[in-house]
C-alpha cells in the first residue's frame, strides 16, 4: 500500500489552533500551565502549542523535554537505534497543570511510561494529555484530553506523522505497517 | 593374535631402508619375515592396504604418560592405547610423575605396569636429578641398568650450570642421553603465554623466547666442554633453530625435537583465552613458526615428538593463569604433520624419516623403526586422505585437552600392529582370509 | 559489527559509534541522577550480581548504585565469604548464578580473561569489573566520556597515560578506546612498566608514542591520565625505588604547565597522593577526579540498560 496522505501543513496548523483554544478554555488561563513534548515529535508540537498560546495570552509557558524509554515496558521489542536520551525539564512540576504532548496515541502504553516517568519528577496539579492523532486500539485505560484527529486505523496499517522541525515537512501519512519503522 | 598376516598393495616407507615404492609386507608372529612385490602366502590373513601408507611404527621421543600419580589425566593402558591410535609402537615416558622417576622402584613400577597394561613399548626416561629438583645428579648407572634410555627432568630445566656440567660428565660413562626442556627459571617465571603482542592484548606475563634461547646455548656450549650429547626438548624459537644449526656445523653433538603443535600453530591461538591450547613452551609468533619447519626441512631439528601432556577437563576449565600447561598430541600429531607435507615444506619420506629411523637412532635402538626382515613387527598402516572429526569421544586418550576439538584433520591412522598384535585397529579395516 | 551485545568484556570489539552511543545514554542517565529521587524502573524485575574476587571500593559501589537506581534487583556476593572460599571453581559460581536467575553478572577477577570464561560457559550477560591486567572497559569508557563532556570530541586529542602502563588494565582498556576515538595516546613511563610490542611498526598500537621523559611527553597534552603505582613493583625489581618513581614520574602543578592551559587531569583512583600525583593537583582545578566517581554511575547505568534491552552493536 502506499502511503496516503491524511492531513497537510494547513490542517495541522489548524489543529493546533483548536487544541490551544481546548487548553486555555478548559484551563481558563494560562496560568500554572507547562508544556512536556514527549520525544521525539511531541516536542514541536509542545513548542508549537506554546508558541500558540503565547501569541494568544502573551504569556511564556515554560516548556520541557520528556524522554520516557527508561519507563516503557516494551523495550525488549524494539529495533536498534539510539534507545535513551536526556530528559530536560528546566522547572519544577510540583503543583503545575502538566500539558503532555504525542503525535500519536495507540495502545496508551507511551502515555502510561510518560506519566510515570513525570511522577517520579515532582507532583504535578494534573497532567493533561494532548495528541494530533488517536488512532484507537487502546490497551490500557488511557484517553487524551485533546485530540487533533480520530483516524481509525487496522492493526496492519500505521500512523505516521511528519513534522517540520524533525523531517522538513508537516504530514500525516496513512501506512501499511510493514512499510514504516514503527513510531514511538 | 595376528598370526601370519599379509600386508597386500600399500606403498611402503621405510627410511632405515631406503625404501619408497609399492610392495606386499608379510609378517608372522609378532616379526617381520618379507617385504616384496606381488607376495602370495596361502594361508595367511590378508590386509588391503590399497591407498594406504606402510611404515615402520613411530617413535615419540616425548611424552607424559602420568604414571604414576596422575593417573587421572592418564593411565598405561588409556596412554598406551592413545598412542597406538596415532601411530606410535615406541613413547619415551618423561620423569615428572610422583614419584619422580629418579629410583630403581619407581622406574620398575612403571615398566611392570607397562609390560601388563601397555599395548606398546613404553620406554621409562630417568630424571637428571634428584626429585627433579636441580640440585644432585641421580644414580645413572643403576638407572641405566633398570633400562632409562635418557634423563631429562623435563617440566623443568636443570637451572644450575655447575649441576648440567656435572650432570652430563657423569652421563658419559652410561652413554645415556640429556633431554633438556630449555627455560630459564626467572626469565620465564610466572609466564603464561609468548612475551609479545598476544602477552600484551591478554595483559598475561610473557614468557620471552629468550627464556628458551640461553638455556640451549649454554648446554650446546656445556655439551661441547664435556664431550656429552644433549637432546633440547620442543624447540620453539627461531634464535634456538639458529643456535642449533651453528652447534652441528660445529660438530657439537646435539640433537633436537620440534613438536606437531609448535609447527602448525602459533601465539594467535590464545586470543579468547583458550586454556586448551596453554602450552610450555608457548606457542610463539609465525616467524618462529617457518623458522622451526626450515629447521625440520634442513635437518637442523632432527626428529617430531609430541610433548603428549594430557590433563583432566577440570582442569583446564579455569581461569586461564590457574590452567596447567599442555596439549594432549599423540591422535592429531600425524594429521598435523601431514599438513606440513601437503604444503610443501617437508617430503612424506622426510617426515616418516623423523618419526621412526633418526628417533630410533638417538636413543640408539637400530632395531625399532625399521622394517628390516627379522625386525620386530612394529607397522603403522594410515591413510593420508581419509579426513576426521577431533571430538572428546574420537580421542581414546583421557586428556581431551586439544584446541584442535571441533576441527576436521587429514590424514589418520588405520592399523598400528605392535609384534603379534593389534595395537590399535581402525573400525572400517578388515582382514581378509583366502 | 552487527548482531547482540551480549557481553562488556573488552574495549577491543567497540566501535567508535557504539561508543557515542554510549555516552548519550549516559547523558540522560546524568539527568535521572540530578533529580530528587534518584530512580528508574528501567531494569525492575531483573537480577544483577557483582562478584568480586578482589577488593574494590569505587567500582563496585559504583555499580551497586547504578543498578539500583535502575530498580534492579542487586545481588553482591563476596567471594571471601561464601563457597569460593571452600574451593568452589568460578565455573560452579557462576551456574549457580545463572541458576538463581541471575540476569547480568558484574565480575572483578585477578586473573586476566577470567571473564571470558564465565561468557563462554553460561548464558548470563558478563560485565568485565576488571580482570587482572587484561582490561577495564567500564572504567575506560568512564574516562573516555568524562574527556568527551569536557572537550566535545575525542578525535585529534593529546592524551598522556603516565604511570604503570604493562600492569594496567585501566591503560590497556583506554588505549584501545582512545584509539578507537581517533585521540593521539601517549605513553609515559619507564620502559620496565612498558607491555612488550607497543607503540612500535607491527606492533598492537603503531600508532601510540612513547615517550620515558616526562617533560616530552606532557607538552602541549589536552589530557593526562595518571594511573596508580602500585607499591610492589620496587619488590618485583620494575623500579629502583618509589622516590626516584616519584622525582621522575610524579604529575604537579609546575609539570602540568607543560601540558595544555585546559588540560583536564584524570586517575581511576584511589590515588597515592604524593606519589604518581601531588596532593595538590588531586582537587586542583585541572582535576577531574570526582567527576569521574560521578560519571562512573552514569555510565554502569548506561551500560546496564543497553545490555539488559539487548543491546544491537
Amino acid at each position: 500500500m502506499t502511503p496516503k496522505v491524511i492531513a497537510g501543513a494547513e490542517d495541522i496548523r489548524r489543529i493546533i489552533a483548536r487544541i490551544s483554544h481546548e487548553i486555555l478554555e478548559r484551563n481558563h488561563s494560562s496560568k500554572d500551565l507547562a508544556f512536556i513534548g514527549m520525544r521525539t515529535r511531541g516536542v514541536p508540537l509542545a513548542q508549537r502549542l506554546a508558541s500558540s498560546i503565547k501569541q494568544f495570552e502573551g504569556l511564556d509557558v515554560p516548556l520541557g523535554i520528556l524522554d520516557f524509554s527508561l519507563y516503557r515496558d516494551d523495550l525488549a521489542h524494539q529495533g536498534p537505534g539510539p534507545l535513551v536520551r536526556a530528559t530536560n525539564i528546566p522547572f519544577n512540576i510540583d503543583n503545575e497543570i502538566i500539558i503532555l504532548v504525542d503525535d500519536v496515541i495507540f495502545t496508551g502504553r507511551s502515555a502510561r511510561a510518560a506519566i510515570d516517568a513525570l511522577i517520579d519528577l515532582g507532583r504535578p496539579a494534573s497532567i493533561q494529555l494532548a495528541v494530533l492523532v488517536d488512532r484507537g486500539h487502546r490497551e490500557l485505560p488511557i484517553r487524551p484530553d485533546y485530540v487533533g484527529k480520530n483516524i481509525p486505523s487496522s492493526k496492519h496499517e500505521d500512523i505516521v506523522v511528519h513534522l517540520s522541525e524533525v523531517d522538513g515537512i508537516d504530514e500525516i501519512l496513512i501506512t501499511s505497517s510493514q512499510e514504516t519503522m514503527k513510531e514511538g | 593374535m595376528i598370526g601370519e598376516l599379509l600386508i597386500k598393495g600399500g606403498h611402503i616407507i621405510d627410511p632405515s631402508q631406503e625404501l619408497d615404492q609399492r610392495a606386499d609386507l608379510l609378517i608372522s608372529e609378532g616379526r617381520i619375515i618379507k617385504l616384496a612385490q606381488n607376495l602370495d602366502v596361502p594361508g595367511a590373513g590378508i590386509i588391503d592396504a590399497e591407498g594406504l601408507i606402510v611404515s615402520p611404527g613411530f617413535i615419540d621421543l616425548h611424552s607424559h604418560l602420568r604414571t604414576p600419580g596422575f593417573e587421572e589425566k592418564e593411565d598405561i593402558s588409556s596412554g598406551t592405547r592413545s598412542a597406538a591410535k596415532g601411530g606410535f609402537t615406541t613413547v619415551l615416558a618423561m620423569p615428572n610423575t610422583e614419584p619422580p622417576l629418579d629410583n630403581l622402584s619407581t622406574i620398575t613400577l612403571l615398566m611392570t605396569l607397562a609390560e601388563k597394561e601397555g599395548v606398546i613399548r613404553v620406554l621409562p626416561v630417568g630424571c637428571i636429578t634428584r626429585g627433579r629438583k636441580g640440585k644432585e645428579i641421580v644414580d645413572m648407572g643403576e638407572l641405566s641398568q633398570a633400562g632409562v634410555v635418557a634423563l631429562s627432568d623435563d617440566g623443568s630445566s636443570v637451572a644450575d650450570a655447575s649441576v648440567m656440567y656435572q650432570a652430563m660428565c657423569y652421563s658419559l660413562a652410561f652413554n645415556l642421553i640429556l633431554i633438556e626442556h630449555c627455560e630459564e627459571p626467572a626469565l620465564a617465571a610466572d609466564g603464561q603465554v609468548n612475551e609479545g603482542i598476544v602477552a600484551t592484548r591478554l595483559g598475561l606475563k610473557g614468557i620471552p623466547t629468550e627464556a628458551e634461547d640461553i638455556i640451549v646455548a649454554r648446554d650446546i656450549l656445556l655439551a661441547q666442554a664435556t664431550g656429552s650429547r644433549v637432546h633440547i626438548a620442543h624447540v620453539s624459537t627461531a634464535t634456538s633453530v639458529n643456535i642449533i644449526r651453528k652447534a652441528k656445523e660445529k660438530g657439537i653433538k646435539v640433537t633436537a625435537e620440534a613438536t606437531p603443535h609448535h609447527l602448525t600453530m602459533t601465539e594467535e591461538s590464545l586470543l579468547g583465552y583458550d586454556t586448551l591450547a596453554k602450552v610450555k613452551p608457548p606457542l610463539r609468533r609465525e616467524e618462529d613458526r617457518q623458522a622451526l619447519i626450515q629447521g625440520v626441512a634442513d635437518g637442523t631439528i632432527d626428529v617430531i615428538a609430541t610433548d603428549h601432556s594430557p590433563h583432566t577437563d577440570a582442569e583446564k576449565m579455569v581461569e586461564f593463569d590457574k590452567a596447567p600447561f599442555g596439549i594432549s598430541g599423540f591422535e592429531t600429531a600425524l594429521p598435523l604433520l601431514l599438513g606440513l607435507v601437503r604444503d610443501g615444506y617437508i617430503s612424506l619420506y622426510q617426515l616418516i624419516d623423523m618419526l621412526t629411523e633418526k628417533p630410533a637412532r638417538i636413543i640408539g635402538k637400530l632395531n625399532l623403526g625399521t622394517l628390516k626382515t627379522g625386525s620386530p613387527a612394529e607397522v603403522t598402516l594410515f591413510d593420508p586422505e581419509k579426513e576426521w572429526l577431533v571430538s572428546k569421544n574420537s580421542l581414546i586418550s583421557k586428556g581431551k585437552n586439544t584446541p584442535l576439538i571441533g576441527q576436521m584433520l587429514k590424514g589418520k591412522v588405520m592399523a598400528t600392529i605392535f609384534g603379534d598384535e593389534f595395537a590399535y585397529l581402525d573400525e572400517s579395516m578388515r582382514i581378509e582370509h583366502a | 559489527m552487527a548482531g547482540k551485545r551480549r557481553h562488556i568484556l573488552d574495549l577491543d570489539d567497540f566501535s567508535a559509534e557504539e561508543i557515542t552511543g554510549v555516552f548519550s545514554v549516559a547523558e540522560a542517565m546524568r539527568e535521572v541522577m540530578g533529580r530528587p529521587v534518584k530512580k528508574t524502573p528501567a531494569l525492575r524485575g531483573k537480577v544483577v550480581a557483582t562478584l568480586f574476587y578482589e577488593p574494590s571500593t569505587r567500582t563496585k559501589v559504583s555499580f551497586d548504585l547504578a543498578a539500583k537506581m535502575l530498580s534492579a534487583e542487586v545481588l553482591s556476593l563476596q567471594p571471601q565469604t561464601t563457597s569460593v572460599a571452600k574451593g568452589e571453581s568460578l565455573i560452579d559460581t557462576a551456574h549457580t548464578l545463572e541458576a538463581l536467575g541471575v540476569d547480568i553478572l558484574i565480575l572483578r577477577h585477578a586473573s586476566s580473561g577470567a571473564p571470558y570464561l564465565a561468557a563462554q560457559n553460561t548464558s548470563l550477560n558478563i560485565i568485565n569489573a576488571g580482570d587482572g591486567w587484561h582490561a577495564h572497559p567500564t572504567q575506560a569508557l568512564l574516562d573516555l566520556y568524562t574527556i568527551w563532556r569536557h572537550k566535545g570530541s575525542l578525535e585529534g586529542l593529546k592524551v598522556t597515560i603516565v604511570g604503570d602502563i604493562k600492569h594496567s588494565r585501566v591503560a590497556r582498556s583506554n588505549i584501545w578506546g582512545l584509539t578507537t576515538m581517533g585521540a593521539k595516546v601517549t605513553l609515559c613511563c619507564p620502559y620496565t612498566l612498558l607491555p612488550a610490542n607497543l607503540g612500535n611498526t607491527g606492533s598492537l598500537f603503531p600508532e601510540v608514542s612513547l615517550k620515558p621523559d616526562i617533560y616530552s611527553a606532557l607538552e602541549g597534552a589536552d589530557v593526562v591520565m595518571t594511573l596508580r603505582l602500585q607499591r610492589e613493583r620496587q619488590a618485583y625489581g620494575d623500579l629502583p625505588s618509589i622516590r626516584e618513581y616519584t622525582n621522575l614520574y610524579q604529575i604537579n602543578d609546575e609539570r602540568l604547565k607543560l601540558a595544555k592551559k585546559d588540560v583536564v587531569l584524570l586517575h581511576p583512583g584511589p590515588v597515592n597522593e604524593d606519589i604518581e600525583l601531588a596532593s595538590a593537583c588531586v582537587y586542583g582545578p585541572n582535576s577531574l577526579i570526582k567527576e569521574q566517581v560521578t560519571n562512573g554511575v552514569a555510565v554502569r547505568m548506561a551500560l546496564l540498560y543497553l545490555l539488559s534491552q539487548g543491546w544491537h552493536k
